[in-house]
């Protein structure tokens, strides 16, 4: 198996895509008051009894060529929300804008165009293939679906699995049972890239494999982004791989974003509580920097009772009264590329919030309400 | 390591006692050595750390301490022996007895290890009243001391909880109440926070290392994470293809890796690599186990390997400190400048 795609796949491609339309400021993707509650049904006459706020009013732009990193814990929507933005599930209300088309409106992109654009590559690397088909003709499926001749879609197929660093003539008619686990993945991305997309969702598409594989993925994910001219958003819970791999980072907490901004931004001077205890978890591979009190307590709260207010505040060290009654938002008007934001009433210096304007690096833990004091 | 680890507690008796293990699967089409010769002691109150990848056989030398393979295709030869039980030696009937009281486990799937039928505090008091054969009044007593043990938040109320109705902290936490019941000497834990998230991980461990100090139990803990090792390990061993290629102390093998597979795994772990550049990935995947290559199994992914690496497989050379690998090539002090290129 060669390991890498050769140089010569990867000469320098022009800059700009032959499918742009809106030029380069125009965002790839612009997210507005995306919504999706999932109803809950139960009792007698089986009516709706709740709702699970998965992804609650989420706004957020991708830009041209960046890789924007969305991080949560499990349960917070990044899931769900991938999948709303491939339409792969309904949304209950918001607008997308794919390179200034809004889509699925009249006069806007239809589906079918959207999926050529965005395409998205699964956590589960075996599942997301058809066990029934030789990898090559899954790879060629989306083109001939799209139109393309069934000898066309297959040379287009051994051609990507070259690219993804998979020897055709080993691997084509291979079968997925027949691969390891990286080398499915391998598939799985040449799959995604078989409609010449300008955007891919990574959901989790590097966690399920080896440290060293791994590593040889996301090399090759880098390859792939120069060689094409790629967008991608990758959600990871990995915080380590994020921050190697984002340009921009958008913080999740209960489907809502609380936190984005670009990576270093984010990482060395977070703005909010979260993303502050979030980054405080991960592990070193050091033995000398042990974590001896957990910087966050408990589990997230159910999403189907959110916390009102913010819903971070009862699990922030730093919550007050004024955090329970209104709600932090992100600020409004439009995102610049190095806007650095948080839903936090201290970072607002008129929310009333006694540390309000101060940065999250000032405020000492023994100025910190006392309930938090004893941990664990 | 061949034998107790030189210079190191000679005087105590080390609880765990390993001694050229082997384990065979057995099945129509072939045998896939997953265990080949592995030797380690452990030490009462010590946490060891098994280091790989999957397929080394970190999970099956776990599992062959409780002999938990399926009798009809397993094979297993050499010497284990925990405390007083000479594990191999045991009758069906014994060995269920020191499991769970002796020796538990904690594994990676809390949902599929708890019964979904029974509550919490019934799991627990089940396993406290099997082994130490007292009425139910005082397992469910002992049942709530263990989910406070373990910090679950309002134990009364999630003593009645049935595991999916927790989260999976909680049911890890539950699980971990299960394991420590009847206080076992020996802790033998599967991967146990890879599912959860780093934020409940952190406090998984935390609780795993007080309970482990309060109790001096000793603790086999089974990873692939470095940073989860090094969070919680005092001796670190990494398991390739079925052999331990390095082990010792966690500061020596972490802070000063030798063995290339070692050095390599630290530099494939992304951890603050530099933005655009190319994490320095071990190449290839790890062998079959059902056609080993005759010398080091890490030859072939190895940059430093050569004729000798193919030939034979390296016998292990012990460092002060007890800092053990097996590699031709680490013999030597490694320069730092070389290090980096290994990988």
């Amino acid at each position: 198996m060669s390991l890498q795609p050769s140089e010569r796949h990867l000469q320098a491609v022009k800059p700009g895509h032959p499918h742009d339309r809106g030029g380069k400021a125009q965002p790839m993707l612009i997210v507005e008051n995306l919504k999706k509650y999932f109803p809950i049904h139960g009792g007698l006459l089986n009516r709706k009894v709740a709702e699970v706020k998965a992804v609650d009013d989420v706004s957020f732009s991708v830009l041209k060529g960046e890789t924007l990193g969305i991080v949560g814990e499990s349960g917070c929507g990044k899931s769900t929300l991938a999948r709303l933005l491939m339409h792969l599930l309904p949304r209950d209300k918001g607008t997308l804008i794919f390179d200034g088309d809004p889509v699925d409106e009249p006069r806007g992109m239809s589906l079918r165009d959207l999926r050529r654009n965005l395409q998205m590559v699964f956590q589960d690397s075996y599942s997301s293939l058809n066990p029934r088909l030789p990898i090559e003709d899954s790879i060629a499926y989306g083109p001939s679906v799209h139109g393309m001749s069934r000898a066309k879609a297959r040379a287009k197929a051994r051609e990507l699995l070259e690219k993804v660093g998979l020897r055709p003539d080993l691997f084509a008619g291979r079968y997925p049972h027949e691969l390891s686990g990286g080398q499915k993945q391998r598939v799985n991305i040449a799959r995604a890239l078989a409609l010449d997309p300008r955007m891919l969702i990574l959901d989790e598409a590097v966690s399920a494999l080896d440290k060293s594989v791994e590593a040889q993925v996301l090399n090759l994910l880098g390859y792939l982004k120069r060689h094409f001219n790629l967008t991608y958003m990758f959600i990871s819970h990995d915080l380590h791989v994020v921050r190697y791999i984002s340009d921009r980072v958008l913080v999740m907490y209960l489907g809502q974003v609380v936190e984005i901004g670009p990576v270093e931004d984010i990482y060395t001077q977070p703005k909010h509580p979260y993303t502050m205890a979030l980054l405080a978890s991960r592990l070193e591979i050091d033995p000398d920097q042990r974590i001896d009190t957990p910087p966050i307590v408990g589990d997230p709260p159910n999403p189907i009772n959110p916390p009102s207010g913010c819903r971070f505040r009862t699990r922030c060290p730093l919550a007050e009264p004024i955090c329970a009654e209104r709600t932090p938002t992100l600020g409004t008007g439009a995102f610049a590329a190095s806007d650095h934001r948080a839903a936090c009433h201290v970072t607002n210096p008129v929310a009333g919030h006694s540390f309000a304007g101060r940065s999250l690096q000032s405020i000492a833990p023994s100025e910190m309400p006392a309930r938090f004091a004893e941990s664990a | 390591m061949t034998n107790a680890m030189p210079g190191t507690q000679s005087a105590v008796r080390p609880l765990v006692e390993v001694k050229d293990l082997t384990v065979d699967f057995v099945s129509r089409d072939a045998t896939v050595r997953a265990v080949n010769g592995v030797s380690f002691d452990v030490m009462p109150g010590e946490v060891l750390c098994i280091i790989g990848e999957s397929g080394s056989g970190k999970s099956v030398t776990l599992r062959s301490l409780m002999r938990l393979h399926p009798k009809a295709r397993t094979v297993i030869a050499g010497h284990m022996r925990v405390g007083d039980y000479d594990i191999l030696s045991l009758s069906e009937k014994e060995m269920n007895a020191v499991r769970g009281a002796a020796i538990s486990m904690v594994f990676q799937e809390p949902m599929t290890a708890l019964d979904p039928v029974y509550t919490i505090g019934e799991q627990i008091a089940e396993t406290v009243m099997r082994h130490e054969r007292c009425s139910r009044e005082t397992a469910d007593k002992r049942a709530l001391e263990l989910l406070q043990m373990v910090k679950v938040p309002s134990p009364e109320r999630r003593l009645k909880a049935y595991p999916h109705e927790l989260s999976g902290g909680l049911r890890q936490r539950a699980m971990m109440a299960v394991a420590l019941s009847c206080r076992p000497t020996l802790l033998l834990a599967d991967e146990p926070t890879t599912a959860l998230d780093a934020t409940v991980q952190i406090q998984v461990l935390i609780v795993l290392r007080r309970l482990q100090e309060d109790f001096g139990m000793g603790v086999i803990f089974v990873t692939h994470d470095l940073g989860v090792a090094a969070q919680i390990a005092d001796k670190v061993a990494v398991m390739y293809a079925g052999r331990i290629v390095e082990y010792g102390t966690v500061r020596d093998v972490l802070l000063n890796p030798k063995h290339p597979y070692t050095l390599g795994l630290m530099a494939s772990t992304v951890n603050g690599q530099k933005k655009g550049e190319d994490i320095d990935a071990i190449p290839g995947s790890p062998p079959d186990l059902r056609a080993l290559p005759p010398g080091c199994s890490f030859a072939p992914r190895c940059r430093l390997a050569d004729a000798a690496c193919e030939a034979d497989f390296p016998a292990p050379v012990i460092r002060a400190g007890g800092h053990m690998t097996r590699c031709f090539k680490a013999n030597g002090e490694i320069r730092p400048m070389e290090a980096a290129g290994i990988a």
